[in-house]
């Protein structure tokens, strides 16, 4: 056990630095920070002054070393579109896009466990049969239609919700929160339902299937037999069983609810950090992109390494099997 | 005529016939690839030469005339006059050019990569399955973006726009090969132990040639079956990529492209600039995705 532990810590570690080296390389290679830093009117000392504070006439593993340190620090630099440190800038947005994700994570996880449970029971309604049907075609629409297609229902027909921004926000210190405000809470639905439409669908089917196997074992053949009620053996015995793995699979798509962020803000003229990973795109803002890049590349390893080290505590069956695999 | 009479009576043809949603599907995947192959033969107008724009034309809705000039569209006009259809039709051609040759692409590096480290096996296999394992980490509309970022930071700035459709097939391409590369992998273990390949190890065929000419005609058939399933997801994320400014550009609108421009008239009531592109590429995603499911059961003996 101890040993899976460190060997997929390690391996964490290793895919971080390999990504700091992506990152790194955008930096050096990309555009020459010198050309992108100083403006028009440059003479070769500001070049040489610029290019030694910077450490570019050292060799590259110390560069390197270098970018990792500060990168651990949370220093990458200063956007060259907008003239700030990145750091601030993460920050400052950084709000925004986690209470999106929050909210269309909790949607997600209600809405697919209940449908799922609901669809699984009741096999054969026709109200689960549309459910089922309806989520076939909701996985096929692009995440970018959905937001389309609900600005133009709810914000556009009917002008119950407002299209773009957050609304009015609250500061908490340097938390920006819009839980406090009625136009903030407004702003809040359209985006967390195209963001969590997906993954909602995709846990529904997991514990619909999940529900259906587990229901044709025996023991709850025989929880009906002693005579439990129904929601007894449906709430009770089945959906416990059914909860290991949608455990994995959310946190798993936690991380792909960060990733999916950026079109839902694009939508929504959402500020977060989607947005301005996307206009650093638009206009090759390297060290807003590596920045982003490092931050999302740890958030993702950290959750598929929790998740994978939560699995193995949760379910002793997989113990021997994946210590032994990791060998 | 034999040839054509065993094709009609073959198993995947049967399953074929006996699906009307498949048929449904392959009819529509044929009038949208004809309309897109054909665009210069049947597009009424050319929508990007702006000798034939008239701005008078601008914002006419569909099958009514013009209160200016008196022309009618059938899918009414955008904000310069340029005929929706038409637009629509150039739109499909580049979604769907970009789509194939991104699927391309990813086949080739996938199959290649699956090939070597299924058959090489050792220190060759474990770098390659890394690379793919971390790649898969993260989603592959990310790993898109990011590569078309650094590219788009190579490319010469005045050089952007016109290299950008094939900065956006290689963005695509690369961010879809792991799954070529796992399934081939998975079928080359298989078959690597196979008695023709012991055989033609034998009489001393080379690697490269045990690889490409034994080895990858059996592993044919879930490529195809990934391939098909790849190119809808290939349509979408490039539409995607240009619906968030990040793909093709305004000079040459795919079907994404034509949706972004469409969605700031959604507003004033304009709504059949991003209605139509919209459908279109719903129902050509739709309809792709479809055929891929339908070839995944069919060719896959042990669903049946």
């Amino acid at each position: 056990m101890l040993a899976f532990v460190i060997r997929r810590v390690f391996q964490s570690l290793i895919v971080l630095l390999v990504v700091g080296l992506v990152a790194f390389s955008l930096f050096r290679f990309v555009g020459d920070p010198v050309e992108n830093m100083l403006g028009q009117e440059r003479t070769q000392q500001d070049i040489d002054r610029l290019r030694t504070q910077l450490g570019l006439d050292q060799p590259f593993p110390v560069q390197y070393w270098r970018f990792l340190k500060n990168a651990a620090e949370g220093n990458f630099g200063v956007s060259y579109r907008q003239g700030r440190p990145v750091t601030d800038l993460l920050i400052e947005r950084a709000p925004a896009t986690l209470e999106l994700a929050f909210v269309s994570g909790v949607f997600a996880l209600v809405g697919g466990i209940a449908l799922g449970i609901y669809t699984a029971i009741r096999k054969s309604g026709w109200l689960a049969q549309f459910v089922m049907t309806a989520s076939l075609i909701g996985v096929s629409l692009p995440t970018f239609l959905i937001g389309i297609l609900l600005i133009w229902i709810f914000a556009v027909e009917l002008g119950w919700l407002p299209s773009f921004g957050r609304g009015e926000t609250v500061a908490i210190g340097w938390w920006t929160t819009g839980f406090l405000t009625a136009s903030g809470l407004k702003a809040l639905i359209l985006p967390s339902i195209t963001l969590g439409l997906y993954q909602m669908t995709l846990i529904m089917r997991l514990v619909r299937s999940e529900m259906l196997e587990v229901l044709r074992q025996d023991y709850i053949r025989f929880a009906r037999a002693r005579g439990l009620s129904e929601r007894a053996v449906n709430f009770g015995h089945a959906l416990k069983n059914t909860l290991v793995p949608v455990i994995t699979v959310t946190g798993l798509q936690l991380g792909s609810i960060i990733a999916f962020a950026i079109i839902t803000e694009t939508v929504f003229q959402w500020p977060g950090v989607g947005l301005l990973f996307i206009n650093a795109v638009q206009f090759v803002d390297i060290p807003v992109m590596a920045a982003y890049l490092m931050l999302i590349s740890f958030m993702f390893v950290a959750i598929n390494l929790i998740v994978d080290l939560l699995y193995v505590a949760i379910d002793p069956r997989l113990r021997v099997d994946r210590a032994a695999a990791a060998k | 005529m034999n040839a054509m009479r065993r094709a009609w009576e073959s198993d995947l043809s049967y399953s074929f016939r006996h699906s009307p949603i498949t048929v449904l599907a392959a009819f529509m995947v044929i009038v949208l690839f004809a309309g897109a192959i054909l665009a210069p033969l049947i597009a009424p107008y050319s929508p990007f030469d702006p000798a034939t724009l008239n701005l008078m034309n601008g914002f006419t809705p569909p099958m009514t005339p013009n209160t200016f000039t008196g022309e009618t569209f059938w899918l009414g006009t955008d904000d310069q006059g340029r005929d929706m259809f038409s637009a629509i039709l150039y739109g499909m051609r580049i979604s769907l050019f970009v789509g194939f040759a991104a699927v391309l692409l990813a086949l080739v590096l996938g199959v290649v990569a699956g090939l070597v480290a299924g058959y090489a096996g050792g220190w060759v296999d474990t770098i390659i399955m890394r690379i793919a394992d971390v790649q898969l980490t993260f989603p592959s509309i990310l790993v898109a973006m990011l590569i078309f970022g650094i590219a788009k930071g190579l490319t010469p700035p005045d050089m952007r726009d016109q290299m950008a459709i094939w900065v956006l097939i290689v963005s695509i391409g690369l961010s879809d090969w792991v799954q070529f590369a796992r399934v081939v992998r998975g079928a080359t273990l298989v078959e690597r132990n196979r008695e023709y390949v012991q055989a033609a190890r034998l009489i001393g065929r080379s690697r490269s040639a045990i690889m490409f000419r034994h080895v990858l005609p059996n592993v044919t058939s879930p490529v195809l079956v990934i391939a098909t399933i790849g190119l809808a997801l290939a349509i979408i994320a490039e539409a995607t990529l240009s619906f968030l400014g990040v793909g093709a550009p305004p000079t040459q609108p795919s079907l994404g492209t034509l949706i972004r421009i469409g969605q700031g008239y959604l507003f004033s009531g304009e709504w059949w600039i991003l209605f139509f592109p919209a459908v279109t590429l719903l129902v050509l995603a739709l309809s792709v995705n479809l055929l891929g499911d339908w070839l995944r059961e069919a060719l896959n003996p042990r669903l049946r």
